[in-house]
């Protein structure tokens, strides 16, 4: 429960973003703002000040109040700010990727099982293969890819900074992961007695998937949302490091870590800030997780009565 | 096995080479170059001809004659810098699969010892933290620690500035160059192994054969190690054979990225920087067979400890 309502905090918060920016930090978190200044107990400040080595400037540290609560990066602009923002595109892309990979894991898992034969060893096969491709090769090929061009597919076109492109990425190279147990699982309830029964009493195939397997299925689906969604947080967070996610000026938490990384010895605050909330979010996601899987596991259940 | 490294090639060559709207030549050429110059680059590397072509042509080169070079440093050769890279990345992974090993094994059985303790509880939310930190950023964080904030204190003066100390030049640097980085890497590892181990024990201690174990009055302590552990660390070893080949075929590269070992992460990481498309092939393709093989020996390993697999043959 505890998880949950952190959860929904942090989303509360993301979501008061825009509000954010333009009553407490009242500053653009996108455009640099390199000569501004602020007034911190009464004093102004330059937001870039110069180094005590003398050499090169350093943005403000974190005033712990209003405006520049975490410092400033590079380009002067609010880490604050950018956090919040950042949590959104994080949110989003992590949460769009748990819903693409389910959905299709569910799909290829249901069909695959479901009918059986030819179709059922090729998708088993070519769950297989992507089984066996490292899953952050995949994801950082794909990405490097369609960053550097954008994609051109006949009438769709995505450009390069598109948010689609990571939330598409993440969706797909963890399907293997869920599609393969689904298929099992599939298999399995095809076998059970009630499912027998229902044949046996005539029922239509199109009942028996819709009555039966789905379901069941969906439970399963949603026990791993949570868990999909922490795994793709960290995904997420990856790629954005590595730059090929989330693409400037538009934040995202790895992309911030990536900001601090230059100044890591000075202004520390502008990277650890990132990665603190990426461990909070993805922990109160994997408790929810393990509530989540209590709450439908028949068996959990009974080892607690017990 | 041969199949799955032969599709994968495949689905790497065509996410670069036929990726609507990305031209390889053109990323040779640079932005905004004439027709003529992209028309010479194509021709001059090979592009112009049928991608079947390409591939078979990409593939001789890898395997059969191996003098496959760098698109964008010209003459420089692609095997044996990947090569040249393999120990630092084993050396990394090694030393912090022995750490996770020692940690998980420890924790998994306090945590099962002492379930629905206080420690349990403890242990078991430390390992959730471990599993939730992004590496890259728990790298950084060491760094900041070691290098800067507490570099002039007693406990880490010690550590070397950032870098790889190859083992043959100075194993004392060598060891002490990759502290941080083993350290670093296992603390995911720990937490999801430990978690996993916990489970399995104590769904373990409930079965009929610990209690046989225990009727047969043997001590606590032999049915904790000999039996139940025995049985749990069944699914620790097939979980480690994936997570092992995952991270030595590349897997590391944010590690590598964030401490700067020079090892295959990294290369692949430089690859993907300025597109040298034979670089991440070669990258990706000796990922792909270490994990394609590790799984393998995962699979034959697993015969040898469990003895129901040896009886289904």
């Amino acid at each position: 429960m505890l998880a949950l309502l952190v959860l929904v905090a942090i989303i509360a918060a993301c979501l008061a973003a825009p509000w954010y920016a333009r009553n407490i930090s009242q500053s653009d978190p996108f455009s640099s703002n390199l000569d501004g200044s602020v007034t911190v107990a009464g004093q102004s400040v330059d937001i870039m000040q110069s180094s005590d080595t003398g050499f090169g400037v350093t943005p403000i540290g974190p005033t712990w109040t209003g405006q520049y609560f975490l410092g400033a990066d590079d380009q002067g602009r609010d880490v604050a700010a950018r956090l919040l923002y950042g949590g959104r595109s994080s949110l989003l892309i992590a949460g769009c990727a748990t819903f693409i990979c389910l959905t299709l894991a569910g799909l290829i898992g249901i069909v695959a099982a479901f009918s059986g034969g030819f179709v059922d060893s090729i998708l088993a096969r070519l769950l297989d293969i992507l089984w066996a491709f490292p899953v952050y090769l995949l994801a950082i090929s794909l990405s490097a890819v369609l960053i550097s061009h954008g994609l051109k597919l006949g009438p769709v076109t995505v450009s390069s900074d598109s948010l689609l492109i990571p939330i598409t990425i993440i969706g797909i190279v963890y399907v293997p992961y869920v599609a393969r147990p689904i298929r099992g699982q599939v298999l399995s309830l095809a076998r059970t007695d009630f499912v027998l029964a229902a044949k046996c009493l005539g029922v239509p195939r199109s009942r028996i998937l819709r009555k039966d397997i789905l379901p069941n299925v969906i439970t399963t689906l949603i026990v791993f949302a949570p868990l999909m969604m922490a795994l793709n947080m960290l995904t997420e967070a990856a790629l954005s490091f590595l730059s090929i996610g989330v693409q400037p000026p538009a934040a995202s938490w790895g992309t911030i870590i990536l900001d601090g990384e230059g100044l890591l010895y000075t202004r520390p605050a502008v990277a650890i800030a990132p990665g603190v909330a990426i461990m909070v979010t993805v922990v109160a996601l994997n408790f929810l997780g393990d509530g989540v899987r209590e709450a439908f596991d028949p068996r959990a259940r009974l080892r607690v009565q017990k | 096995m041969v199949f799955v490294l032969v599709s994968i090639s495949i689905l790497v060559f065509l996410i670069f080479f036929a990726t609507p709207g990305a031209d390889p030549a053109a990323r040779i050429a640079g932005r905004g170059a004439s027709p003529a110059t992209l028309a010479a680059v194509r021709h001059s590397f090979g592009l112009d001809q049928p991608l079947p072509v390409q591939y078979a042509l990409m593939m001789k080169h890898l395997f059969i004659t191996q003098d496959l070079t760098s698109f964008v440093n010209p003459g420089q050769l692609v095997i044996p810098a990947v090569l040249q890279a393999v120990p630092v990345t084993l050396s990394l992974v090694f030393g912090a699969a022995i750490i996770w090993l020692i940690f998980a094994i420890l924790f998994g059985v306090i945590a099962a010892a002492l379930r629905n303790t206080v420690i349990d509880r403890a242990l078991m939310f430390l390992a959730l933290v471990g599993v939730s930190m992004p590496v890259f950023w728990l790298g950084e964080v060491a760094n900041l620690i070691t290098q800067a904030r507490f570099h002039n204190t007693l406990l880490f003066s010690w550590v070397p500035a950032l870098g790889y100390v190859p083992l043959t030049q100075n194993p004392f640097l060598w060891f002490k160059s990759l502290v941080i980085p083993w350290t670093v890497l296992a603390v995911t590892y720990i937490g999801l192994y430990s978690r996993v181990l916990r489970a399995n024990l104590v769904e373990a201690l409930n079965e009929d054969y610990i209690r046989t174990a225990r009727a047969k009055g043997l001590s606590e302590r032999q049915v904790v190690f000999r039996h139940a552990l025995r049985m749990s660390l069944i699914t620790l070893v097939s979980m480690f054979g994936l997570d092992f080949g995952f991270l030595v075929g590349g897997g590391a590269l944010l590690i590598e990225v964030v401490c700067s070992l020079p090892g295959v992460g990294m290369l692949t990481y430089q690859a993907l920087q300025n597109l040298d498309l034979p670089f991440i092939m070669a990258t990706v393709m000796y990922g792909a067979i270490f994990i394609v093989s590790t799984n393998t020996a995962v699979d034959m390993l697993y015969v040898l400890i469990d003895p129901r697999a040896r009886d289904a043959r």
